[in-house]
Formats: C-alpha cells, structure tokens, sequence
C-alpha cells in the first residue's frame, strides 16, 4: 500500500459524496473496511483517499419507521443480527447477513459494503433483493432511491455514478403472513464464497395460498438474479411438491454461473434448483 | 504527508500512538506498541489470529485502520489475566492441552471470552460456528472447544456462589 493516502471523516453523506467528486475516481469510501483493506493490500485498489463513513448517523444506524426499517449502508452485520426488531421481522436478511464470513468479520463487515463490493455471490444480497429492499444512494445530484437489485452491474462494478455512495436501505415492512430466507451450498461449512445462494420472500394468505413471492439467486451469474419465473411457480399453489418442481426448474434454467475451483457450472445449475426449492421451504 | 495522532483506550488504559493512514491496528498493537500478544497469520481477516474485540465487537486487528482506533476501546489478549491470575479461559486451556504452537491461541481466547460474555451456556455447535473464524493448524479444534465449554461451566458454577 501507498503511504501517502489521506484519510477524512466527513460528517454527513453530502460531504462524503463531495469528496468521492472531487477526488474523481481516486477515493474509496472505508465501512467495515473487511474488503477495502484486503484488495489495497494485495494491490488491486490504490485510492489516494479514503472516505470513512462511519462518523455519519444515516449511514451507522438501524431505524424502525412507521412503513418499515431504515438501515443505514455500514451498520455492521454483527450489529444487525443483534437488533431484535429487525431480526424478527426480516430473518432472511439475517439468514445472509449472518453468513458473511466470521464472527470478526462480521463486527466490522456491512450489507452496504457487501453490496457495493458487488461480488456475484455476496451472501446479505438475495434475501434483501427478495425482501423488496431499496438502496437511498447520495451523490452529487442529491438522493436517490432505487431498488436494490439495481446496482450490482457485474463482479465488482456497481451502478453507481461517479460521486455517488449509498447511504441506507429501506426495508417496507411485509404483508401479515410474510417469510423470508436465505440459504446457500459451500464447500465448507462455514468461511467460504457461496457457490448458489437463494433468498425467497413469500407471502401466504389465510388458506395457506401463496399470494406473492420473490426469488432471487447469488453465485451463479455474473451478478445476483431476480427469478421472476422462479417466483410465479409459486403464486396461486399451496407451495407444495408441484409448485417447489417448478421453482427449481425455474432457478436452475435461471443460472448461467461460472466454472471455477468451488463448483463446476453443471453443479451450480442443479443447485440452484435445490437451494431455492428449500429456501422456499 | 503527516502521521495521525491517535488517542485510544487498550485494555483500560490510556493510549496515544502516530500511525500511517496505511496501517493496520495490527501493525500498531505489534510494532508501534510493542503489543506482541496479538498475532498476525494472515493479514487478509480469513484466520482470526488477529482478533482484539473493539467497542465490545471481535473484530480482526488486520482489517482495521490504526487511525480508526481514535476514541475507541479496544481489549486484546494482554488484558485478560488479571496481574497473575488468569481468565477461567486460559486456565482451562492450559488444563485441556488446547494449545499448541500458540499462535492461533490469543485469537481463539479472545473470541471465546466474547461468546461467553453473550451467552454464558452454549453449545458444543454455537462454540464451533462462533470459533469458525480462528484457524488453528496444530489441535484439530477439539481440545479448543472442550475447554472453552468447561470454562463456560465453571464461570456458570462461580456465579452462582
């Protein structure tokens, strides 16, 4: 690493994107800092500025809103599994965010950061995309809302402008009868990169119908999925043997993963059948 | 350009150091404070040797800045035992043979304290997942959570006296 990169501290997310503005492309903005740190160690980033973000209040806390969950971008993983009201209310984002590495990484690793890190198999993404989260991003133009499967654009790239970083996410609470859940498939059994992810949000009515779903797969394309065909396998049934064959067919016909050391593409096109139907379940 | 002055809290005292945007507190436990306790396997957060608990979270000491140290509390393996008397954990990992090389030991002392610390009866499965960031090439882990559980009964038993 470079010794002379400077570090600031802004106070507010207007500042931070001024920053990220006027270092045009050469400053990183540092949450949990279990990425940054790693890929400017090895090389791969060499910022000239380092924004820390976690001076900001929007950026650093959970808020529990009439309509839903404010989470701000860098709360850390640790600190969201903790928070009770969140974790009863949206399990399949602690499913995920409870994955993300180790225990230590997860004390300083955040949703923002994973997201924005945009790796294809970033585990807290599924279930938020299927818990119909919205990423509020600050940039020079001001705030904007979009939904969180917007911005991952590829391994590694978002689509955020220059300038722009996200601020919170926005979880609208879920219709009574609601479930969320994320599982994935990795070769270990813990401390490792996902090799299919699922996360399934659905919603039952009184007779146990299933009325709404979404489904969204990590891991096995070159950005997280949104299934939509996976999800309509299992609006109108009782979400039984039938309905679960068709939303496997509907991941695994989805996928157009990698062959890599983890797991061969034949693999994680079957699997992604799999870890759906039983994220379903 | 200038190094920051960074005033912090380890293990209850206070502490002012110089650093580099660039290092780790790692790097500054270990070479700028002559904190030697914590030990660096890795350098990229995958082996938890590193492990200090900052502000009541464990975290890896590699993957956090020197400079984000201001203002923090920071406890780290040269804390635990108190003058000579040492923590339950350490004793019992004396006791149970769960040690070894030791690299891998002030790491897996500090985790383990902060698990008892949230849950002072768990099980065998909690302490294994818990401790699945601490790597540990010499044990084969099973000494490590044996005494990590019987130092959690006799924390429990010293309780209720």
């Amino acid at each position: 690493m470079t010794t002379g990169v400077r570090f600031e501290s802004p106070g507010t997310a207007q500042e931070a994107a001024k920053l990220l503005a006027q270092a045009q492309g050469g400053a990183r903005i540092l949450a949990g800092g279990t990425d940054l740190l790693v890929q400017m160690r090895s090389g791969r980033l060499q910022p000239e500025l380092i924004v820390n973000v976690k001076g900001i209040d929007e950026i650093m806390t959970v808020r529990q809103e009439p309509d839903g969950f404010r989470v701000g971008a860098a709360v850390p993983c640790m600190s969201l599994v903790n928070h009770e009201a969140f974790s009863s209310a949206f399990p399949g984002v602690i499913d995920g965010a409870n994955l993300v590495g180790s225990v230590q990484v997860r004390g300083r690793a955040s949703m923002g950061g994973n997201l924005c890190n945009a790796s294809p198999a970033a585990d807290s993404v599924p279930a938020m995309i299927a818990a119909g989260a919205l990423a509020a991003i600050e940039g020079p133009e001001g705030r904007r809302e979009v939904p969180v499967e917007e911005v991952p654009a590829g391994p590694g790239k978002t689509s955020l402008k220059p300038g722009e970083l996200l601020v919170s996410f926005f979880f609208p609470n879920l219709p009574a009868c609601s479930g969320t859940a994320y599982l994935r498939f990795t070769p270990r059994t813990e401390m490792d990169i996902a090799v299919v992810g699922a996360g399934v949000c659905l919603t039952l009515d009184e007779k146990g119908i299933c009325t709404d779903a979404k489904v969204s797969l990590g891991a096995v394309a070159e950005r997280v999925l949104v299934v939509p065909e996976a999800a309509q396998a299992l609006v109108g049934t009782p979400v039984d043997e039938a309905a679960l064959d068709k939303l496997a067919a509907a991941a695994s016909q989805a996928a157009r993963p990698i062959d890599d050391k983890r797991g061969t593409k034949v693999f994680r096109i079957k699997l992604a059948g799999v870890i759906a139907r039983r994220a379903a379940l | 350009m200038a190094k920051h002055h960074v005033t912090t809290k380890i293990n209850g005292e206070a502490v002012e150091f110089l650093c580099d945007t660039n290092q780790s507190l790692l790097d500054v436990l270990r070479n700028e404070l002559d904190m030697t306790g914590t030990k660096e396997g890795c350098a990229t957060g995958d082996c938890g040797a590193c492990t200090v608990n900052l502000d009541g979270a464990v975290v890896c000491s590699c993957l956090v800045l020197g400079v984000e140290a201001q203002g923090k509390s920071i406890e780290t393996i040269e804390g635990m035992a108190q003058g000579d008397h040492l923590h339950p954990l350490q004793q019992k990992f004396l006791e149970h043979a769960a040690l070894q090389c030791g690299i891998c030991t002030p790491g897996v002392l500090v985790a383990a304290k902060a698990l008892l610390e949230r849950n002072p009866d768990p099980t065998e499965e909690e302490v294994r997942y818990w401790l699945a960031g601490n790597l540990c090439r010499c044990t084969g882990y099973n000494k490590i959570v044996e005494a990590v559980l019987d130092a959690a009964r006799e924390m429990r038993g010293a309780s209720h006296a």
